[in-house]
């Protein structure tokens, strides 16, 4: 029996066992399911999957529903924490909530759990509003929003500023062959109300993990998110990660994905823009090398006069690692003095390792400003002989160039912690200690 | 402390140097002047080290070692300087950083640990101080948007900060207006003592009034055409290059 199969003869089962779902979210579920039995998994012949072939990972024997419960100790995974801050904390193991790992609160705001707001009377306003109401309706989300039972809801309330930074850790302890996790995360950000969110995905052991999440983030006027997204995972642990970002007049909404680990990893980030003066800015950094694969398909709509959008992603690629940027801008006629922005630069360390980069403009409007560049080098000689002729091995210098070409992408990051903690990534991946101040 | 004998080397196919033979002692300045295109700054390159050129024969002797075989890094652990014509801007590093990374590199090396921080910060002001680098200087990214003299200015700070034994400055003067020539002149001359070298690498007599020479060669069509002391400049400086070609032609 394929996945597809296996998903669909599962639901039965997963509706009875998930039975305090309100009228609501059944019905939206019930929906999904039919929309995913039609659509089913993305495969190369759909434009947007071109160069990500999901046919492998798909073929190990996933189980949908963890038996029991690994416990996990926090001083065995405090190293995946940005620790020394304080934060929110909503973790998960295995798909199910870890309270004694998280640090949740309802206090003037709602830093809590995505399966009490789908079953909860008082939580009802905001998930018909919300919930599943900007994440696309076929494949991957449809499928998501049938069998979704976890993750985290976040819900800041106008004028208020979350305290400290939410942490959204997902951990899978390879208590069976092969996982699949489907978390789902809802983050309403009212009115001139601001948060930081952290989210990695990380897998703890050898054994596969396929982990195939959707958020949805509505961005009020004037709101502020920042949001950091860690994926560093284990080699046999893949992602699939679908953030769908709604935002209103005047908001700033900014996502930074470092994507340094996995074996295959898609990021689909779309934004939509409904009101004017918005900014939406996309930042990546992707450093992998063996055979691993990293897909970014970004999508800015934009909808409404005076928005910006800036996008910034660099990757470096060795061994036969393969990497792919796909980043689409759609300006509308009415989006007048647009000002998009996209850039994608790479380095190829080796000969073996591969990029597909492909800008995708439509722009309807005639007042606007757009730009996009792809760069796809190697190092520079030069660089390299003014580094060795300092006394920098080659080694060395070449670490120095690396970090330096990915490092720019970090000055955004306003977590100074979060910001030491991926410079130091960086470093690692690169495989040198390079002894400077970090 | 450099011995220079025979020295061919090409890029590519194109042979660039023909055969040149120097001589530097410690406590000694030498000039090395020509025209454009005559391979000052090959052999410049070729003596740091960069892979581009192969050498066909000849050796380099650098304290009595062949250094040929060496990579760039490894010449400059034994004390070897190139101050680049054109240094490269690297941004996301600062000068600081940069210049840290460089020497701890070159004490690694020498089986020494890094030098401690409060020594680097000292030696960092000092030098700094004296080729009146402002601080806010130090922590820009290496080179990025550099004007001209600052490019050149923070070559002779890193000079200051290695302490090389045999520094060659290629064509350190150019893009400098004469304030900031006489900067890095003064620093230049600062460093120097009598266990030291310098080779200067100039297309102009100009920088040669502020780093004096004791002496002064000519590089033609890949070879040393004439040598002789600091006056040899003025006269290059008065009669242009052209009576240099004539005379090597008519050898040939």
């Amino acid at each position: 029996m394929d996945l597809k199969e296996k998903l669909l003869s599962s639901f039965i089962a997963f509706e009875n066992q998930n039975s305090t779902d309100t009228p609501f979210v059944s019905q939206v579920r019930g929906k999904a399911i039919k929309n995913f039995e039609n659509t089913g998994f993305p495969t190369k012949k759909n434009e947007a999957w071109k160069y990500t072939s999901l046919n492998k990972i798909l073929k190990e024997d996933y189980s949908i529903f963890p038996k029991s419960e690994t416990p996990l100790e926090y001083k065995d995974v405090q190293k995946y924490f940005i620790h020394d801050i304080d934060s929110y904390k909503i973790v998960f193991v295995d798909g199910k909530y870890a309270s004694h790992l998280s640090q949740t609160t309802h206090e003037g705001i709602d830093v809590c759990l995505m399966s009490a707001a789908l079953s909860k009377a008082k939580y009802q306003p905001v998930i018909e509003n919300y919930f599943n109401a900007i994440a696309t309706q076929e494949g991957l989300n449809a499928l998501n929003t049938a069998f979704c039972s976890e993750g985290a809801y976040i819900h800041i309330k106008s004028n208020t500023s979350a305290d400290r930074p939410i942490q959204i850790i997902h951990f899978s302890t390879g208590q069976e062959v092969a996982m699949l996790l489907q978390p789902r995360n809802l983050i309403v950000i009212d009115e001139n109300a601001q948060v930081q969110i952290i989210e990695r995905h990380q897998s703890l052991s050898e054994n596969a993990t396929l982990t195939n999440s959707t958020t949805e983030l509505f961005a009020a006027k004037r709101s502020i998110v920042d949001y950091y997204k860690v994926q560093n995972d284990m080699i046999d642990a893949s992602l699939i990660d679908s953030t769908f970002i709604e935002q209103h007049q005047e908001s700033h909404v900014s996502v930074h994905t470092f994507s340094f680990g996995g074996k295959l990893t898609r990021n689909n980030l779309n934004f939509y823009q409904k009101g004017q003066r918005i900014a939406s800015i996309l930042k990546g950094v992707t450093i992998i090398g063996n055979k691993q694969h990293v897909d970014h398909n970004t999508l800015v709509h934009h909808i409404e006069p005076h928005c910006e959008s800036h996008q910034d992603y660099k990757g470096i690629f060795g061994d036969s690692a393969m990497g792919v940027f796909n980043g689409k801008v759609v300006v509308e006629k009415e989006a007048q003095k647009t000002n998009a922005f996209q850039a994608n630069n790479n380095l190829l360390i080796n000969d073996k390792a591969t990029i597909n980069t492909k800008p995708q403009l439509e722009i309807f409007a005639d007042d606007v400003k757009c730009s996009h560049g792809c760069t796809i080098g190697q190092l520079d000689e030069n660089a390299l002989f003014y580094l060795q002729a300092r006394g920098i091995p080659k080694k060395e210098a070449k670490a120095l160039l690396m970090y330096a070409f990915a490092n720019n992408v970090l000055e955004s990051v306003k977590i100074p912690q979060l910001k030491l903690r991926i410079n130091a990534l960086i470093a690692q991946k690169l495989g040198v200690n390079i002894g400077f101040d970090l | 402390m450099l011995k220079i004998n025979n020295l061919h080397a090409r890029i590519d196919e194109k042979s660039i140097l023909k055969g040149i033979d120097l001589e530097i002692n410690s406590g000694e300045v030498h000039a090395i002047m020509g025209p454009n295109g005559s391979g000052k700054s090959t052999l410049a390159s070729v003596i740091a080290g960069k892979e581009d050129y192969e050498i066909e024969t000849g050796e380099i002797l650098f304290e009595n070692e062949n250094i040929c075989d060496l990579a760039a890094d490894e010449r400059a652990h034994k004390g070897l300087f190139l101050s680049f014509q054109y240094p490269v801007e690297i941004p996301g590093v600062t000068v600081t950083n940069f210049i840290k990374t460089a020497l701890n590199e070159t004490r690694k090396a020498k089986g020494m640990n890094d030098m401690p921080a409060n020594e680097m910060l000292k030696r960092i002001r000092e030098k700094s101080e004296m080729l009146e680098i402002d601080r806010k200087f130090l922590s820009r990214s290496l080179n990025e948007g550099f004007s001209g003299g600052e490019k050149k200015r923070n070559e002779i700070f890193q000079m200051a900060m290695l302490e090389p034994k045999l520094a060659i400055l290629d064509e350190t003067d150019s893009g400098l207006d004469i304030d900031a020539l006489k900067i890095v002149a003064n620093g230049v001359n600062a460093l120097k003592n009598k266990d030291n070298a310098t080779l200067v690498i100039t297309h102009y007599q100009r920088l040669l009034d502020y780093i004096v020479p004791d002496f002064v060669h000519v590089l033609y069509d890949g070879k040393i055409v004439k040598s002789g002391g600091k006056e040899l400049a003025l006269e290059l400086e008065k009669k242009g290059y052209d009576w240099i070609k004539q005379e090597a032609n008519q050898q040939a």
